[in-house]
C-alpha cells in the first residue's frame, strides 16, 4: 500500500486515474478518513498555531506529493505537523524548524525552494521574462519609429503643404 | 458489434483525416479549387466518424459491456447512469477520444461556418487541423485504444474512482477540453496564414470568434474545476498551483493575451507577427499540458522512463508540432508586413502592456511547473515548487496589470491622452477608495496587502463600469439619450466592460477569503453548538444511509443566526464498496456571496465527530467573477462585426465611438 492520503488533491486524482498509473494504489486506501489539521493538533497559543500553519503550508507531504502537510491526510503529514508544533513550542524560530525538516528530509520538503545557484533561473526567470519582453518591445518600437521616419512616404510636410492640408480639411 | 463498429469508425476517421491533411493544402498551394473543396466535406465526415466511435464507447459504458477492457477497468454496473456516461472520459483512453472528438468538432465547425472565408485560407486551416488529428488519432489507435476486448470478461467492472463520481466529472473535462483543444483552431489559422505568407486584419477577424469560443470554454472549465475541488476536498481550497491545474492555466493566460493582441491586429493591422506567434504558443501550451498530464512525468520522471510508449509518442507530437510551427514561423514571419504605427500611450500600447504582463505571468507558471522536472532530469536534484513560489512570482506580475486595466479601454487608438483618461477615471478611483476603506473598516484588516488587494479589486470593477458610463455620456446628456447611447454601444464594448468587471469580482473574492475566512476545527458531541462567522452551528447527530454503490454516514447540523434557524446542513462521509474507498461530502450553505462550509472528519466516542466548519466571506465571487467574464466573452462574440462577413471599413465602430 503506497499511501494513506485518501483525499488527494482532486486534479491529481483525475490525472492519475486518467492515465492509469496504478490509480487504485496511488489514490490510497487509508482506513482513517482524517483530513488535514486535526482538532487535537491545534496549539492553544493562537500566535504559535498561526506560525505552525504558515510553516506547514510551505512543507511538502512526502506521501501525497503535491500537497502541503497542512492539506494532506497522510499519517506522515500528521507526524510532521506535530513535529513542527513541538519544535515551535520548544522555542525554535520558523527558520530553525524548516532547517530541521530539511536536515531530515532534504530540500525536496520545501515547497518554496531556497535561492541558490541551481534555482537562480527559477527565481529570476519570471522577472527575466518581463524584462526581456520590455526590451524587445522597446527595441521594436525604436526600430519602427526609425523606419517610419526613413520611409519615402513619410517626409514631414513643409509649411505650404500644411497650409494646403488645413484648407482641404476645412479649417483654414 | 457496436464496439467493433466504433473501432472501425475510428480507423476510417484516421484514413479520412490523412486525406484532409494533404489534399486541401496541396490544392491551396497549386490554387486548384477542386482539391481545396475537398476540405470541408472530409472534415465534416471525419467528425462524424470520430463521433460514431465516441458514441460506440459511450454505449459500451451504458450497457456495462465488461468484455471491453476499458469499460471493465473503469466502470461498474451499480453506478448511476450519469456516472456511467461521464466515466467514458474518466480514464486515459476515453479522455483522449474526447480530446480528438473536440479537435475534429472544431474542424467541422470551421468547415460549416467558414463559408465566407477565402478558399485558400479555409483549405489551409482545415489541412493543418487535419495534421493535429492525424497525430492524435494515431496516438489513440497505436497506444491508447479504448476498444480492446478481453477474452474472458469478468462479471463485474472495477468501478470508477469514487472521487470522480461527481457531477464535476460530468461537466469539467468536456468544458476544459473545449477550451484547451479549441485553441487548436487558432493554431491552424496561424499556421495557415504562415503557409499562405499573407495575413491581414481580415485574418484577425476570421480567427477572433474562435479565440473567444475557446477562451470562454477554458474559463468555464477552469472555474468549474476549481469549484469542484472546493466542495469535494473537505476544507475549501480552490486553487493549488498543482502542475495539472497549471497545465490548463497556462493556455488560459496565453489565450487571454491572444484575445487582446488579436484585437489590435483586427482594428489596426498591427502586432501581426506577435499575434501569430501567440496563437502558436497558446496551443503549444495546450499540447504541453496534455503531455504533462498524459505521460506520467508529473508522478515521477522515472515512471515516465519505465513505461515510455505513451509519453514518448506525445513528446514526439509535441516536438514535431511546436518545433515545426516555430520553424515555419521563423521562415515565414519576416514576410509579414507590419502596419499601423502608434504612440506608446495609446490603446495599442495598453494592449501591449497587457500582453507583456500576461506573457510574463505565463512564463512564471511555466518555469515553476517545469523547473523541478528539468532539474531532476539534468542533475538528479529534487526540489519542490509549490504555492508559495507562485504566490511570490505570479502575484506581483498580476498587480500592475490589474491597476492598469481600467485605463486601457479609455485610451484612443494610435495616440491616447493619459491625463484626460485619468481625469475620466477620477470618479471610479474615488469610489474605489471609499468602498475599499468602508469594507476594511467594517471587516477589519491589519494586513496592508489586504487593503491594497481590496482596493485594486474594487478599482478594477468601478473602472470597468465607468467606461460604459463615459461612453453613454451619463449625466452629460439627458438620461434617455444616454440610455440610447448605452444600448447602441457595440456589444464588444459591453463585453469588455463585463469581462473586466468579472475579473475584479474574482479578485475581490480571492482577497476576501484569504483575509477574513474563519475556521472551527473541533470535536463535536450531539447537541453541541459552535459559533462560526456570526452563525451558530449545532450538531444534531449522525445517521447511516446507503445508495446503489456506497454507504454513508450523514451528519445532521442546524445552522442558526440570532437563534432563528437558517439552514439544515448534511455533510456526509461515504464509503464506496467497489473500490473500498472513503470520500467526504461537504455541506455548503450560501448567504449572498458568502458561504458556510461544513465537512466531517473521524468519528469519536459517544457519537461525537471531528467537524471542520468554515465561514468563507464573498467566496462565491471567485467563480461568479469567472462566469461574468464568460458573459463578457459571449457579448463580444455576439458583436455584429463578427457575424458580418468580411471587414468593412466605413461606418461601423466610428458611429458608436464618441467623438469628444
Amino acid at each position: 500500500m503506497i499511501g494513506t492520503c485518501q483525499m488527494r488533491r482532486l486534479c491529481l486524482v483525475l490525472a492519475v486515474s486518467l492515465f492509469g498509473v496504478g490509480a487504485g494504489g496511488l489514490v490510497g486506501l487509508g482506513v482513517t478518513t482524517a483530513q488535514a489539521v486535526e482538532p487535537d493538533e491545534i496549539l492553544k497559543n493562537p500566535k504559535l498555531e498561526a506560525r505552525a500553519r504558515d510553516i506547514s503550508e510551505g512543507l511538502r507531504c512526502m506521501v501525497c506529493q503535491n500537497e502541503s502537510i497542512a492539506e494532506s491526510n497522510a499519517d506522515l503529514a500528521r507526524d510532521l505537523r506535530l513535529l513542527v508544533r513541538e519544535r515551535l513550542e520548544k522555542g525554535d524560530t520558523d527558520d530553525e524548524v524548516r532547517n530541521y525538516l530539511v536536515s531530515r528530509y532534504g530540500e525536496f520538503v520545501l515547497l518554496k525552494p531556497r535561492l541558490e545557484l541551481k534555482t537562480l533561473l527559477l527565481w529570476f526567470g519570471p522577472a527575466g521574462a518581463l524584462v526581456l519582453g520590455a526590451v524587445i518591445i522597446f527595441v521594436n518600437y525604436r526600430r519602427r519609429k526609425q523606419t517610419a521616419a526613413e520611409a519615402p512616404g513619410a517626409v514631414p510636410l513643409n509649411d505650404k503643404e500644411k497650409a494646403e492640408l488645413k484648407r482641404i480639411m476645412g479649417e483654414g | 458489434m457496436i464496439v467493433e463498429l466504433g473501432h472501425f469508425a475510428l480507423v476510417l476517421g484516421l484514413v479520412l483525416v490523412l486525406v484532409q491533411s494533404v489534399v486541401p493544402i496541396w490544392g491551396a498551394h497549386t490554387r486548384d479549387e477542386r482539391l481545396m473543396s475537398v476540405a470541408a466535406p472530409v472534415a465534416g465526415v471525419q467528425f462524424l466518424m470520430v463521433g460514431l466511435a465516441f458514441a460506440a464507447l459511450t454505449m459500451a459504458y451504458i450497457q456495462s459491456d465488461f468484455s471491453v477492457l476499458n469499460v471493465c477497468q473503469n466502470s461498474h454496473s451499480d453506478k448511476p447512469l450519469i456516472y456511467r456516461i461521464s466515466g467514458v472520459w474518466g480514464n486515459h483512453e476515453g479522455s483522449m477520444l474526447l480530446w480528438v472528438l473536440i479537435l475534429s468538432l472544431f474542424g467541422a465547425l470551421v468547415a460549416a461556418f467558414g463559408r465566407t472565408m477565402p478558399e485558400t485560407l479555409k483549405a489551409n486551416v482545415l489541412g493543418v487541423q487535419g495534421w493535429i488529428s492525424v497525430a492524435f488519432l494515431a496516438f489513440i489507435l497505436f497506444t491508447s485504444n479504448p476498444f480492446i476486448r478481453i477474452p474472458n470478461p469478468p462479471m463485474e467492472g472495477q468501478d470508477l474512482n469514487p472521487i470522480l463520481q461527481d457531477v464535476g466529472l460530468a461537466i469539467h473535462p468536456p468544458l476544459l477540453y473545449l477550451g484547451y483543444v479549441g485553441f487548436s483552431i487558432t493554431f491552424s489559422f496561424a499556421a495557415a496564414a504562415l503557409l499562405d505568407g499573407r495575413i491581414d486584419a481580415a485574418w484577425a477577424r476570421w480567427v477572433r470568434p474562435w479565440i473567444l469560443i475557446a477562451w470562454i470554454f477554458l474559463t468555464l472549465g477552469i472555474a468549474m474545476g476549481s469549484y469542484w475541488a472546493y466542495y469535494e476536498l473537505g476544507w475549501g481550497g480552490y486553487w493549488f498551483w498543482d502542475p495539472v491545474e497549471n497545465a490548463s492555466f497556462m493556455p488560459w493566460l496565453a489565450g487571454t493575451a491572444l484575445l487582446h493582441s488579436a484585437l489590435v491586429m483586427e482594428k489596426r493591422d498591427a502586432l501581426k507577427v506577435w499575434t501569430v506567434l501567440l496563437a502558436i504558443l497558446t496551443f503549444s501550451l495546450s499540447l504541453l499540458g496534455t503531455f504533462l498530464v498524459r505521460s506520467g512525468v508529473l508522478i515521477s520522471v522515472h515512471a515516465f522512463a519505465t513505461d515510455p510508449s505513451r509519453g514518448v509518442f506525445i513528446l514526439a507530437i509535441l516536438a514535431i508540432f511546436i518545433g515545426g510551427s516555430l520553424s515555419l514561423y521563423a521562415w515565414r514571419a519576416p514576410l509579414l508586413k507590419q502596419g499601423g504605427l502608434f504612440a506608446p500611450i495609446s490603446r495599442e500600447g495598453s494592449l501591449i502592456l497587457n500582453n507583456l504582463f500576461l506573457t510574463a505571468a505565463c512564463a512564471a507558471v511555466l518555469v515553476g511547473t517545469l523547473y523541478p522536472l528539468a532539474l531532476d532530469v539534468t542533475t538528479g536534484d529534487k526540489i519542490s515548487v509549490g504555492a508559495p513560489f507562485f504566490n511570490m512570482t505570479f502575484g506581483p506580475l498580476m498587480i500592475p496589470l490589474l491597476i492598469a486595466m481600467p485605463f486601457g479601454p479609455f485610451l484612443a487608438w494610435k495616440r491616447g491622452d493619459l491625463l484626460a483618461v485619468a481625469q475620466r477615471l477620477m470618479m471610479a478611483f474615488a469610489l474605489a477608495i471609499v468602498i475599499a476603506l468602508a469594507v476594511v473598516w467594517v471587516k477589519g484588516a491589519t494586513n496592508v496587502m489586504v487593503r491594497i488587494g481590496i482596493g485594486i479589486a474594487v478599482w478594477v470593477m468601478t473602472g470597468a463600469v465607468s467606461e460604459i458610463v463615459w461612453r453613454s455620456k451619463l449625466r452629460r446628456v439627458p438620461l434617455g439619450q444616454s440610455f440610447r447611447r448605452a444600448v447602441g454601444l457595440p456589444r464588444s464594448s459591453w463585453g469588455t466592460m463585463v469581462a473586466h468587471f468579472g475579473m475584479g469580482a474574482t479578485m475581490l473574492g480571492i482577497v476576501a477569503v484569504s483575509a477574513w475566512q474563519q475556521e472551527v476545527i473541533t470535536v463535536m458531541a450531539p447537541g453541541e453548538t459552535k459559533a462560526i462567522g456570526g452563525y451558530e452551528l449545532t450538531f444534531d447527530g449522525l445517521s447511516p444511509s446507503s445508495s446503489s454503490n456506497y454507504r454513508e454516514d450523514i451528519g445532521h447540523f442546524t445552522l442558526r443566526k440570532g437563534g432563528a434557524v437558517v439552514a439544515d446542513m448534511k455533510p456526509a462521509k461515504r464509503f464506496y464498496m467497489a473500490r473500498q474507498m472513503p470520500t467526504t461530502e461537504s455541506a455548503i450553505e450560501t448567504f449572498w456571496f458568502s458561504q458556510v462550509y461544513v465537512s466531517l472528519g473521524d468519528p469519536k466516542e459517544g457519537g461525537a465527530i471531528v467537524v471542520r466548519a468554515y465561514y468563507k466571506p464573498l467566496v462565491t465571487l471567485i467563480w461568479l467573477g469567472a462566469v461574468v467574464m464568460v458573459l463578457g466573452g459571449l457579448l463580444s462574440l455576439s458583436d455584429r462585426r463578427l457575424r458580418v462577413g468580411a471587414p468593412r471599413r466605413a461606418h461601423h465602430v466610428a458611429a458608436a465611438a464618441p467623438a469628444e
